[in-house]
């Protein structure tokens, strides 16, 4: 029998066991499907990246020079919409998570294969949508659709965006629905819960959260378009709506979505933390409840958003209160994963720079999370860059060390190529220097009270400002040089071994690339999660047929 | 070989152990699902509930004007077609395919029953101009018929403003419009079930298509079932 630790790739696996166009358009296997993921969201984010880019470059002077004042609305808004929706929320749940959950417990494929395609075809759909509503003009009320503007005023394409948006999270609730039922469903044999990989119990918090969530946006933008199309108000005041209405709405959808994008990418880090140190996470229990606590308080604390919307001040201070409370799971996980290291051997391989850039925006994100959430302090810098830099640290730092960190981690993995190591830590490098340079200075601004969304500014805030740009450009190429070495590796890179960081997880004891069906083998699992005892002991040993 | 543990039965996915783990997996995606559409729903019951105590006066007066009749019958069809719904699951249960597709068939005739009946209505308030819209064509006019003289918790029916009624037909077309097209939706995926069910699709062991339908369905009545009252039998005590 073949060994698993040799490295001569596998004749057959699923890249190779079927060809053509329509092999891949019509496939059903989960690691495909994350495959036309990744190449949509990649598409998507440097698309957003673009309007970013718009943003940047009018910011470096203080007069409106570069666009128009209405161009530069659009602009912020399509960024927020692409980066967001056709980005954030799907980037690690559907390609990472998508091509992992499976292989991590053991299955031969997500439950309902065909739903899982079907929501890649509705993602595409929806960002048509999105795309057309570009190419006609775009947007202009901000991502946060905010009524009455975008109901009554607006002249920009509302109904075609919000349906953008509408038809893509009915993508974001299959894929949490198809996760919830095989992680219940489909485990291993022996794979009990407490024996998951954390990074499992994190996708399993985001599903709940996708699940119970999105559907209520969804109503919310119905509602907006049938009032935008039938000119009768429910959130318009001049026709006895109420707008705070719509605020809480979107809120307690929009604040959990922040957890759909961070949650998988704590999950992405815990798998890092755990196997780039080869030690058992420190506070198993606490890390994976930490997961579906944030889950659960991340949706009491919508309010945050209406501190200053003629919220009751007793709901304010409630709101205030609970969004303290998310802080201590947050924190538990930052510990445990610190408590982890210590006494660990650990690597300074790419995967583990960006666990580590992790950790330093969700601090700095996280603790100016507290900041806004204190209701006095949130009143002065509320609409400011400080609440624009807050959530980059966290949605966006956050989100894209963990996507890019659990990338090249199992790059290996999906492609069975290793990418080169000097390039890759090199991009990790540029990417932390720029994004820290890009939004640092904005808590400056913000603090100093630059509001958000315009697109002049005092004389005074231009160095700062410039400072931004200036990062936000090294951040650009620190994101292309990625692209170009992990492309090149797909064909040039040298073939890699079933497990190359030596990490526990059942995903490794498969080929890399695994063939069609994951597993040659229907795994028994007999050991814990991260269990790095005896080295010799081999995989083997531990495997046998179920069948 | 990977495909070994496949059995013969043709109703089992390649991917799954056995034919229980796919009833099990089918099962908690359907209850999944019904989640998503509690919320969803959600979000229009919460929009009701905030405009009806902000504005009691308006939503009984613009209740009244519903068809509480018709509303009452089509609550005894969904009833009904719930009834039917549940003995075509037990028929897939037992094996027993002409009835199964009886059953199926009648679940379908009451369902379009009550389509039929909600168009009639929806037909009757577009006559009325009852439908809230502001187009150049076609207003929305409020005439305040039956209403007259009627106080409401000591209000005089003069104070109605005809924005919040507006509002009131806004929230009814958005909640009767949507379950009518999970209805919709329903009658397709019982299309599905006849065709299947003649080709012998289904046997006591292989049927959760027909039980997970059922869930639906049974999900899809029980909507009405709330807004029924909400919608129709608010203005009832203005006579
Ligand atoms: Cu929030």
């Amino acid at each position: 029998m073949e060994t698993v630790a040799e490295i001569t790739p596998p004749r057959t696996h699923y890249l190779n066991a079927t060809y053509g166009v329509k092999s891949w358009l019509l496939t059903t296997d989960h690691k495909r499907i994350a495959l036309l993921y990744l190449a949509s969201v990649t598409f998507f984010f440097f698309l957003g990246g673009l309007f970013a880019a718009g943003i940047r470059i009018e910011l470096l002077t203080p007069q409106g020079d570069f666009v128009q004042a209405e161009t530069y609305n659009r602009m912020f808004t399509m960024h927020g919409v692409v980066m967001i929706f056709l980005f954030l929320i799907p980037a690690i749940p559907a390609v990472l998570g998508n091509f992992l959950v499976p292989l991590m417990i053991g299955a031969r494929d997500l439950a309902f294969p065909r739903i899982n395609l079907l929501s890649w075809y509705i993602y595409t759909v929806g960002a048509l949508f999105a795309v057309l509503a570009i190419l006609f003009g775009g947007v202009d009320t901000g991502w946060t659709f905010y009524t009455p503007y975008s109901s009554t005023y607006s002249n920009g394409n509302v109904i075609l965006t919000g349906l953008g948006v509408f038809v893509v999270g009915f993508s974001s609730i299959l894929t949490g629905l198809n996760f919830i039922v095989t992680i219940h469903t489909m485990r291993a044999p022996g794979l009990t819960w407490f024996r998951l990989p954390l990074f499992i119990w994190a996708h399993y918090a985001t599903s709940l959260i996708m699940i119970l969530g999105t559907p209520v946006i969804a109503v919310t933008i119905l509602l907006l378009a049938l009032e935008r199309l039938a000119h009768v108000g429910i959130f318009d005041p001049a026709l006895g709506g109420d707008p705070v209405l719509f605020q809480h709405l979107f809120w307690f959808y929009s604040h959990p979505a922040v957890y759909i994008m961070v949650l998988p990418a704590m999950g992405v880090i815990s798998e890092l933390i755990a196997n780039m140190s080869r030690k058992r996470i420190f506070g198993y229990k606490f890390v994976a409840f930490a997961s579906l606590a944030i889950a659960a308080f991340g949706f009491l604390v919508w309010g945050h958003h209406m501190f200053v919307s003629t919220q009751s001040v007793y709901a304010g201070m409630v709101f205030s209160f609970l969004s303290y409370a998310v802080a201590i799971p947050s924190a538990v996980k930052v510990f445990n994963w610190t408590a982890t290291l210590y006494k660990g051997s650990i690597s300074y391989d790419t995967p583990m720079l960006y666990a580590f850039g992790f950790i330093g925006f969700f601090i700095i994100g996280g603790m100016t999370g507290l900041f806004l959430a204190a209701l006095g302090v949130d009143v002065h810098v509320h609409d400011t860059y400080f609440v624009v830099a807050h959530f980059h640290y966290i949605m966006v730092g956050g989100t894209i060390m963990g996507y890019l960190g659990g990338l090249h981690y199992w790059w290996p993995k999906i492609t069975g190529r290793l990418y080169s190591e000097a390039w890759a830590r090199f991009a990790a490098l540029v990417i932390f220097v720029g994004f820290n340079l890009t939004f640092f200075p904005q808590f400056l601004l913000g603090y100093m009270g630059m509001p958000r969304r315009y697109y002049a500014y005092p004389p005074e805030f231009q160095v700062l400002n410039v400072m931004s740009s200036a990062g936000a450009s090294i951040l650009g190429v620190g994101y292309l040089i990625p692209v170009i070495y992990l492309i090149w590796s797909m064909r040039y890179g040298p073939h890699a071994p079933a497990n190359p960081w030596g990490a526990a997880g059942l995903e490794w004891r498969t080929s890399s690339p695994p063939p069609t069906l994951n597993f040659e083998q229907v795994p028994v699992v007999t050991w814990e999660a991260y269990e790095f005892g005896d080295p010799s002991e081999n995989a083997e040993s531990r495997m046998e047929n179920r069948g | 070989m990977a495909e070994s543990h496949i059995t013969t039965h043709a109703g089992l996915a390649h991917h799954f152990d056995d034919i229980e783990q796919q009833r099990e997996a089918g099962t908690l995606g359907m209850w999944a699902f019904l989640v998503t559409e509690v919320m969803f729903f959600g979000g229009l019951f919460l929009a009701y509930i905030l405009y009806r105590s902000k504005y009691p006066v308006e939503f009984a007066v613009a209740s009244n004007s519903l068809n509480v009749t018709m509303g009452f019958i089509n609550t005894l069809v969904l009833i009904c077609s719930s009834l039917t719904m549940a003995l075509a699951v037990y028929c897939s249960q037992i094996g027993k395919r002409r009835p199964l597709i009886v059953f199926l068939l009648l679940t379908m005739a009451l369902g379009t029953t009550f389509l039929v009946i909600k168009g009639v209505e929806y037909h009757e308030k577009f006559v009325e101009h009852h439908i809230p819209v502001r187009f150049p064509t076609y207003e929305f006019k409020w005439e305040g018929h039956a209403t007259e003289g009627v106080p409401v918790h000591g209000e005089s029916s003069a104070s109605v403003d005809s924005g919040r009624i507006e509002m009131f037909f806004f929230i009814y077309f958005a909640m009767t419009g949507v379950h009518a097209l999970h209805m919709i939706i329903g009658l397709g995926i019982l299309t599905t079930l006849v065709l299947m069910a003649r080709r012998g699709r289904f046997t006591p062991e292989y049927h959760s298509p027909v039980e997970l339908s059922g869930l639906y369905w049974h999900f899809v009545d029980i909507v009405w079932i709330f807004l029924f009252p909400l919608l129709y039998l608010v203005g009832a005590h203005l006579h």
